[in-house]
């Protein structure tokens, strides 16, 4: 039951990220690389203003800029320079980096000691069930602490996520969504592509910062590095999401993202648990992705040789 | 309306491929009139039309539309009062959204669009209205995918987009040429109802010359980047097909000199 707790709460904390993920790669088709860099980036941001002191729900709000000025960044390089898409988000992960560790002033800070919003909510849940540790949850124990973050992520998730949907049905998120579609129609409509790309990047990033966010608070430490993969993570929830909706309006794949990261999570946690080497989690996740990207491939091409091969049958009857 | 003076394009310039698309255009159009434009292949009738989008800036000339001059606008502030149809009936419109999104931001062309529902029960109600005068059936089928639709019911539409918010120029880029016979006399006479409904300006590429006599008020012939014909009045009212296609043998004898004379001739003439 930890163990099932513990992976909701890290599939919950990613779902962000691979709505960060739908957006740039299902939205915009815009294959956007700058995903590591900013989740780095959210992380390292809202650690250095819970260390110095702001509250949590300011440090949050922070990371989540600093995902979007990385977005926009990635954007402009695009649309301004006209520097190839995977090139501007490399470059930008890049330079994040350095900008990350100057943030952090080191490659790693402990957040034991500052609050974080786990921390003031946990507090909350605590009053609510009457200062207890443990609370009993169908036969199981479970720490109070897991039971709050668990909660915590529910709700921010549902508002979040709800929040994007209600966005992407209004004037303007139409107009982005349309934008991925097809640019020559939505150029042809009066409204800048490229404004529109280097908003949608921006977005995207900031809700990858927000998974970074959550995660340096909820594990209590940040790490420069803890980047490092995040796109094909994201990528890998967004596919599962996308395969347990089918290929269908965005409200659903929105909650495929989300269903995605979490059941990706699941598996990753009961994998290792089955004794899979953590060193061994990238090099799986990446092969994971590959299988998922050509599998309809290969099926397409089947169906296709079988149709040709019905084809010549009718021909020859 | 649509003042163009001297209009010079011309691709990958100073490389081995450099391309002369456009040799000195200049045209003049009123408001409310309806302008065909013919030509060989290869002779800039799109990057005529596009020139006028915006699609690239030109190298030299002016475009004034209305008042104002749009010459340096980039292609998408132009749009705002340029309403356009693409030959390739996959590029008017968003495949993956449903007819009614794609009409709903068609509704804000040259508006702002805020943070309001693109989709209120009452532009629903009008889009399934002006749908319906498509009577092509797909006012029941306003939640379907775009990309569901034919290529024909697919022009029609986009036709519709562009001309929802009455624009202050439209352009038609043998906007029929790849559809079926049927489909493009459908398109054709629907882009004819609403010309005429809101009186367009309008600037019409087209292969067709029974298009091209039939309708509108005034034809140019295009070849090699240049305007070489420009009929209009009792003229256009008498030009039959086989005129148009006459002049076209002319021009195509005239190709026949071998570039080198023809460089040598223009040398000394032109
Ligand atoms: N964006 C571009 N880049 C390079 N060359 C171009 C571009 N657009 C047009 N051209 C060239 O300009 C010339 C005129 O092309 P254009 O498309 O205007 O002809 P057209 O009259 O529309 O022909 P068609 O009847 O085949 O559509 C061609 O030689 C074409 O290759
Ligand atoms: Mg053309």
């Amino acid at each position: 039951m930890v163990l099932l707790i513990s992976a909701f709460n890290f599939g919950l904390i990613f779902a962000f990220l691979a709505l960060g993920v739908y957006i740039s790669f299902r939205i915009f088709h815009f294959p956007d690389i700058t995903a590591d860099g900013a989740f780095a980036f959210g992380g390292a941001a809202t650690t250095a203003m819970l260390v110095s002191g702001w509250g949590p729900i300011v440090a949050t709000g922070a990371g989540f800029l600093a995902g979007m000025l990385a977005g926009a960044t990635t954007g402009i390089l695009h649309t301004r320079f006209r520097i190839h898409g995977l090139l501007s988000g490399i470059l930008v992960m890049t330079a994040l980096y350095s900008v990350n560790l100057h943030v952090l002033g080191k490659s790693n800070v402990t957040l034991s000691e500052a609050s974080t919003l786990n921390k003031s909510w946990t507090a909350i849940i605590k009053r609510a069930f009457g200062d207890v540790e443990r609370v009993d949850i169908l036969g199981w124990m479970v720490g109070i602490q897991d039971l709050a973050s668990l909660l915590l992520m529910v709700l921010l998730m549902m508002v979040v996520g709800s929040t994007l949907f209600c966005f992407l049905k209004t004037k303007f998120g139409t107009a982005m969504r349309g934008s991925g579609d097809n640019p020559q129609m939505i150029l042809a409509m009066g409204v800048s592509d490229k404004l529109l790309l280097t908003f949608g990047l921006a977005l995207a990033n900031g809700l990858t910062a927000i998974s970074g966010s959550l995660l340096v608070q909820y594990q209590e430490f940040a790490d420069v590095q803890m980047g490092i993969g995040m796109v094909v993570w994201g990528l890998a929830s967004v596919i599962i999401g996308e395969s347990l909706v089918g290929e269908s309006r965005f409200g659903l794949l929105i909650a495929g993202a989300i269903l995605g990261s979490v059941l990706f999570r699941m598996m990753i946690a009961i994998a290792l648990r089955c004794g899979l080497n953590p060193n061994d989690l990238k090099i799986i996740t990446a092969f994971f992705v590959f299988i998922a990207l050509v599998a309809p491939q290969w099926s397409r091409k089947r169906k296709a040789r079988l149709l040709v091969a019905k084809a010549r049958v009718a021909g020859d009857a | 309306m649509l003042e163009l003076s001297d209009i010079h394009k011309t691709f990958y310039a100073g490389t081995p491929n450099e391309v002369r698309s456009l040799r000195g255009v200049s045209l003049s159009m009123q408001q409310g009139s309806f302008v065909n434009v013919i030509g060989t292949n290869g002779s800039g009738k799109s990057t005529l039309l596009n020139a006028v989008a915006g699609t690239f800036l030109v190298d030299t000339g002016r475009i004034v539309l209305g008042s104002e001059n749009i010459t340096r606008q980039p292609e998408y502030r132009r749009a705002r009062r340029i309403g356009r149809v693409f030959q390739n009936p996959f590029s008017g419109s968003a495949p993956t959204m449903t007819i009614a999104e794609n009409l709903a931001l068609a509704s804000r062309r040259g508006l702002s669009r805020g943070l309001g529902w693109s989709l209120s029960r009452s532009l629903r109600e009008e889009i399934a209205d002006r749908i319906r005068t498509l009577k092509m059936g797909l006012e029941n089928r306003l939640d379907n995918p775009i990309g569901s639709l034919s290529g024909g019911q697919r022009q029609a539409i986009t036709l519709l987009m562009a001309t929802w918010v009455k624009p202050d120029l439209l352009l038609l880029d043998e906007h029929t040429a790849a559809l079926d016979p049927r489909s493009a006399d459908q398109v054709i006479r629907l882009t004819h109802e609403i010309v005429t409904r809101d009186q367009l300006t309008t600037l019409m590429v087209t292969h067709s010359m029974q298009q091209a006599v039939h309708l509108g008020d005034r034809i140019l012939m295009m070849h090699q980047g240049q305007i070489v014909a420009d009929l209009s009045g009792p003229e256009k009212a008498r030009t039959r097909a086989e005129d148009l296609l006459s002049r076209f043998d002319a021009l195509r004898q005239r190709d026949q000199l071998t570039p080198a004379v023809r460089d040598l001739l223009e040398l000394s003439y032109v």
